[in-house]
């Protein structure tokens, strides 16, 4: 089976920040706001090379929500910057009213998204974002894998005419992607053949279902992983095509199983051509403090967890 | 140019043209329409500098934003009658299919329209966003808005007020429609917001007082004297005392009317008190 190789552990908001260094250089409408969290979101290097298309707003996003609307009217392309819990639950009715219905040009970058923020717990550990964001008509939802994606996604989004969610996170994980990838939004990457099961990963779920796969082929189960960093709109095709050929799929994303990326498969399946699916995503429940690994593995949201669904999903066939 | 019985004229057939228009679909806000039609029509006459058509940036012109959008009726009335869209279009307020939903939104692409409104307290933001991409593109001309007085129980005015001064956003005027009304009744009595001025003035903003807000001549001065404050280093609001339901005498100075459309019988008396001027719709 095809392998990746892990290149080197890093964040993927710091790809997210590399992206926006990179926009800083090549298209001067491209402005930044960022809600007091400019190191943790590293936006300092766009902040320190444009400070006049910089905007801190401090401790009120919903203003910088607002403000980021309107300076798409005169012909600016804002990227905001916030931990995803307050990209999302604390604004909805600013995007939903100034962003979304408006249709302006806005990029909601989200960083620290799910569990793996870690010790500050569930007060800032948002589960439910991707649902928040795949609800709003018009909304495009990406959620890149690592570095080098989140990087190119970046650069990618301030050339998409529309509000776009971009989703990162916090914690150091493996970058494996190519480091000059060309990001397609709504393209799902078929990153491994597979004939038995189908795994569909999202974000930091991807290198996971990466693992899964390498364990599931020591045990003689062919596992075809699609990385789907595109969550809305969703690449229908690649998931039909894939399940057509192995009868059965597992979901796997950093998210309640609520709202996420599962359910969205699932409408597509049973719309489509029925098959048994599992999800790997949180159980409607809250995060807690601990380390991301401790709460990747308490709340299953690791390669251990999808080779089990995957074993659990074959039998369904 | 026009002069100040021209623009009492208009305002008197875009109060014909609120009443009408909320009347037709018995749903609507004809008590802040009516309060705030001197200010749109002094607004869109005379002190916006205007381009001919639309277009969504607005480079090189001034630009409105209505962040209190139930007063949807008086903006649509001023907006075709300044040549935005045809003034028949009034015609399907809030029917379905329309350009013209109850409260504004640029979604069906009606020109005039930057931004929705209606879920109240986000337009100070959008307008400062605007203000601020102004001055990215060296853009000299101003930013102007209008918000409910009630309105500014929602929090987030609060803190574009705070993020106005502390950026020096000078090249915006904001407008607060002081009515002290507000659905549940005055606004004293759901919440008592103390005084707007000494508020704003603490916040480091420049505060002008426009005494009789439904007075075309009072609001062309004192708008004046706003704009001849703006691009020293603060932002600039502007208190509009007004009179819900102005110009028809059993709507003004009550809540009642916030949300109500009148039936044949008001609507007859309405359009008495009001003349048709330069021709109904």
């Amino acid at each position: 089976m095809k392998t990746y190789t892990n290149t080197g552990n890093k964040d993927t908001r710091s790809g997210f920040g590399a992206g926006l260094t990179e926009l800083g250089k090549t298209n001067e409408n491209v402005v930044a706001l960022c809600a007091d969290l400019i190191g943790s979101l590293k936006m300092d290097d766009f902040k320190k090379n444009h400070p006049e298309r910089f905007f801190q707003v401090g401790i009120a996003e919903a203003n910088m929500i607002g403000l980021a609307a309107g300076l798409t009217i005169g012909g600016k392309i804002p990227f905001t910057g916030t931990f995803a819990n307050f990209s999302t639950g604390r604004v909805y009715d600013q995007i939903r009213q100034s962003v979304a219905y408006s249709n302006k040009n806005v990029k909601i970058c989200a960083s620290h998204a799910g569990l793996t923020l870690g010790e500050d717990g569930a007060t800032h550990q948002i589960l439910e974002d991707i649902g928040l964001m795949k609800m709003l008509p018009g909304m495009t939802v990406i959620n890149p894998c690592d570095y080098n994606q989140t990087k190119a996604a970046t650069i990618a989004i301030a050339e998409h005419e529309g509000p776009v969610y971009l989703r990162f996170g916090r914690p150091s994980v493996a970058n494996f992607t190519a480091e000059d990838q060309k990001f397609e939004i709504g393209k799902a990457l078929h990153l491994v053949d597979g004939a038995d099961v189908t795994i569909v990963a999202t974000g930091h779920l991807v290198w996971e279902a990466l693992e899964a796969a390498k364990t599931l082929n020591e045990k003689g189960i062919s596992a075809e992983v699609i990385n789907i960093h595109t969550i809305k709109p969703l690449d229908d095709a690649a998931i039909l095509k894939s399940v057509g050929k192995t009868g059965c799929i597992v979901t796997a994303e950093e998210h309640n199983h609520l709202g996420g990326l599962g359910e969205s498969v699932s409408r597509v399946l049973t719309t489509n051509h029925p098959v048994p699916q599992e999800f790997v995503a949180t159980n409607d429940t809250f995060g807690e403090s601990g380390t991301p690994a401790q709460l990747m593995d308490k709340y299953g949201l690791n390669a251990e967890a999808i080779v089990k669904a995957a074993e659990k999903v074959i039998k369904r066939k | 140019m026009s002069n100040t019985q021209q623009l009492e004229d208009l305002t008197t057939q875009v109060r014909r043209d609120i009443l009408r228009m909320v009347h037709k679909v018995n749903s609507g806000h004809p008590g802040g329409s009516l309060g705030c039609a001197e200010f749109f029509v002094a607004l869109y006459q005379e002190i916006l500098e205007r381009k001919e058509g639309f277009d969504m940036d607005g480079i090189g012109e001034d630009l409105f934003f209505l962040s209190n959008g139930h007063i949807s009726p008086v903006f649509y009335s001023v907006l075709a009658r300044s040549g935005y869209f045809p003034v028949n279009e009034l015609n399907t307020f809030r029917l379905i299919n329309s350009r013209l939903q109850g409260h504004p939104t640029t979604h069906e692409g009606l020109p005039g329209i930057r931004i929705a409104s209606g879920s109240l307290g986000q337009g100070m933001s959008v307008a400062l966003g605007a203000a601020q991409a102004k001055k990215l593109n060296n853009d000299k001309h101003l930013i102007y808005s209008l918000h409910g007085d009630g309105e500014l129980q929602e929090g987030q005015n609060w803190e574009a007020i705070m993020y106005a001064a502390g950026n020096k956003v000078d090249n915006i005027i904001s407008t607060v429609d002081l009515n002290h009304q507000q659905i549940d009744g005055c606004t004293d009595d759901v919440l008592p917001m103390g005084s707007l001025k000494a508020k704003f003035e603490a916040f480091d903003w420049t505060v002008v007082e426009i005494e009789n807000g439904n007075n075309i001549d009072a609001i062309l001065k004192g708008m004046a004297e706003a704009k001849s404050k703006t691009g020293k280093g603060k932002p600039v609001c502007v208190l509009l005392n007004t009179v819900m339901g102005n110009g028809v005498d059993f709507m003004m100075h009550t809540h009642a009317w916030h949300g109500k459309a009148p039936n044949d019988e008001q609507l007859a008396n309405g359009l008495s008190q009001n003349p048709e001027t330069l021709g109904d719709y």
